[in-house]
């Protein structure tokens, strides 16, 4: 388990001083895929960096597995390292070594025998499904397969946490599809804590089951993938959630109208025609002026703005009638 | 001065000092060179590694007095012409090899002048290699002493290598200057017969000769930092 309490980290700059991290205070248990989403410069990578001590925070403390990080001394953080490894969004393997090479390089500082670290590297190669470029050059990699490699190498150590800086922002969506995967199963099957810095939602709704958002250095956010995607509450959240806009006012309202928002809680509602059938059971003409949804395991999520035309009764007659259905969460919008 | 350098009694002159004088001046600038350029580096790599990982957000901090002493101290050798750093370094010679007077008491000086540039080369090189890749081998838990060994110098080969080629040829030149206060080799022989005995033939033959041994060295140099660089493709 890692607990992260009361984190702040501040940085002194020629401007002064900035926070990048207030107060951070997260828990991620065991067997968890936790994403850290957040727009550029809300502290992700500071925060990751944090969890293992590449920056120290200025006040709070991590905890892993009850280990206080920032009160080992330098030898006893360079151990705890090799089971908390990390992958980067530029990959970061040398350059001047082969990719078998690469790999024993964990095992080669912590001191195992040349032969037996060779045979380990070869099996992790096998993992990451690249046996056949053990003896090739980073440099003769492409960027998909540069980041299999330094999975490996992060795997070399058997760590209880892996931590992935935007581990997928360099790459195109087919091969972060298939790297995703590959953490997902390294997930799964070895039972490895993952940890997920990223600033696209898509990486976060395709592998993560929990998720914190990150704003200006704060947690504004924190809860499952689901309960974040069907209500996001802060602003953050539904910039990331909803890229589009949230319900922007795309028409400018009309005297006689009201508008009403729904907001679709993982309902099986997007296989039936709900606004169609509105108008056909109950006459009730409704304007679609914004809809932003998703679809995740086959349950919608996301909200409508609608425009009703008419008088309030019509607008309690629409309320009551979506009310009904299962998942839906409606609202009237005042301005 | 160069209207008479060419007549048949020059060449027959020049020629009797080639097959006298020219394979002996040949190996001594070699072998000062080769020597001189192999102390520097001696000495200069950890200065350079020093430099890199001594420096604030290094992966080894020095505090920061030892660092701007050893800056200044670099600097102050560097900014020193090398003639007058020869004249300078005649009590060290002397203590050194025991004598001020000949080849092997003009490696004395070269080293001397040329170790701080090998510092700032190091320096350079060690610049060069992407912070990231020190930042992932810290999160694996390596020590500075690693990441210098295992990381910062295999990862900067090519550039060192080009570097030290720098420093060779640079070496090469300076060692023809040692000719004057009586260090041998090709920069001797063009001293002595072009400055001293007005024989510009010779001078000019053994002046080629250098330009030839850089001709050697730099293309030896580029060949092996490009060949040892696995960052180019389909190598």
């Amino acid at each position: 388990m890692i607990e992260l309490k009361n984190l702040t980290k501040t940085f002194q700059t020629t401007d002064g001083a900035v926070e990048a991290l207030k107060d951070v205070t997260l828990t991620v248990n065991d067997g968890d895929i936790y994403g850290i989403i957040g727009m550029s410069g809300a502290g992700k990578s500071t925060l990751v960096r944090c969890i293992n001590m590449l920056e120290r925070p200025t006040d709070g403390k991590v905890l892993i597995d009850g280990t206080d990080m920032g009160a080992l001394s330098q030898k006893q953080l360079r151990d705890m390292r090799r089971n908390i490894t990390m992958i980067f969004q530029g990959f970061n393997l040398l350059m001047q070594r082969t990719c078998l090479k690469n790999v024993c390089f964990p095992l080669e500082l912590a001191g195992m025998k040349k032969a037996d670290a060779k045979k380990r590297a070869m099996e992790l190669l096998e993992i990451v499904g690249l046996p056949d470029k053990a003896n090739a050059y980073p440099a003769q990699l492409s960027g998909g397969q540069q980041q299999r490699i330094a999975i490996a190498r992060a795997l070399a150590t058997e760590p209880k946490v892996l931590l992935c800086d935007e581990a997928t922002s360099a790459l195109d969506p087919k091969t972060t599809h298939s790297i995703l995967e590959l953490i997902k199963d390294i997930n799964r099957k070895l039972g490895i804590t993952v940890i997920v810095i990223t600033h696209q939602m898509s990486v976060v709704e395709e592998i993560c089951n929990r998720v914190a958002i990150l704003d200006g250095g704060v947690v504004v956010e924190e809860g499952t993938v689901n309960e974040i995607f069907s209500a996001p509450k802060s602003d953050a959240a539904k910039r990331l959630v909803f890229p589009e806009g949230f319900d922007a006012p795309v028409v400018e309202r009309f005297a006689d109208e009201y508008r009403i928002r729904i907001v679709f809680n993982g309902a099986d509602a997007a296989g039936t025609p709900l606004i169609a059938r509105m108008a056909l059971e109950k006459e009730i003409c409704a304007n679609i002026m914004a809809a932003s949804t998703k679809t995740i395991g086959g349950k919608a999520y996301g909200n409508m703005l609608l425009g009703i035309s008419g008088d309030k009764q019509m607008l309690d007659d629409a309320i009551e009638y979506l009310t009904e259905v299962e998942d839906v969460v409606v609202e009237e919008v005042a301005d | 001065m160069y209207d008479k350098i060419f007549t048949p009694e020059a060449w027959q002159q020049a020629w009797e000092v080639v097959q006298s004088e020219f394979l002996m001046g040949l190996w001594e600038t070699f072998y000062v060179t080769v020597v001189a350029t192999f102390f520097a580096v001696v000495l200069g790599l950890p200065l350079g590694i020093l430099l890199v990982a001594g420096d604030k957000g290094g992966v080894l901090p020095l505090p920061k007095a030892v660092l701007s002493t050893l800056n200044i101290v670099i600097n102050l050798l560097r900014s020193v012409p090398f003639l007058i750093l020869m004249i300078m370094a005649f009590p060290l010679a002397r203590l050194i090899v025991g004598t001020t007077i000949g080849t092997v008491a003009s490696i004395v000086p070269l080293v001397i002048a040329a170790f701080p540039f090998v510092a700032r080369l190091v320096e350079s090189s060690l610049r060069e290699v992407n912070p990231n890749i020190i930042e992932a081998a810290q999160s694996m838990g390596a020590s500075p002493f690693q990441i210098i060994t295992k990381v910062m110098i295999p990862e900067s080969i090519p550039s060192l290598i080009s570097n030290i080629t720098i420093a060779l040829t640079t070496v090469l030149g300076y060692s023809a200057m040692s000719g004057i206060i009586g260090g041998g080799g090709l920069g001797k022989i063009a001293i002595n017969y072009g400055y001293y005995r007005y024989k510009y033939l010779i001078m000019l033959l053994a002046v080629v000769l250098l330009v030839v041994l850089v001709q050697i060295f730099q293309s030896i140099g580029t060949r092996l930092a490009t060949k040892l660089d696995k960052r180019l493709k389909n190598r």
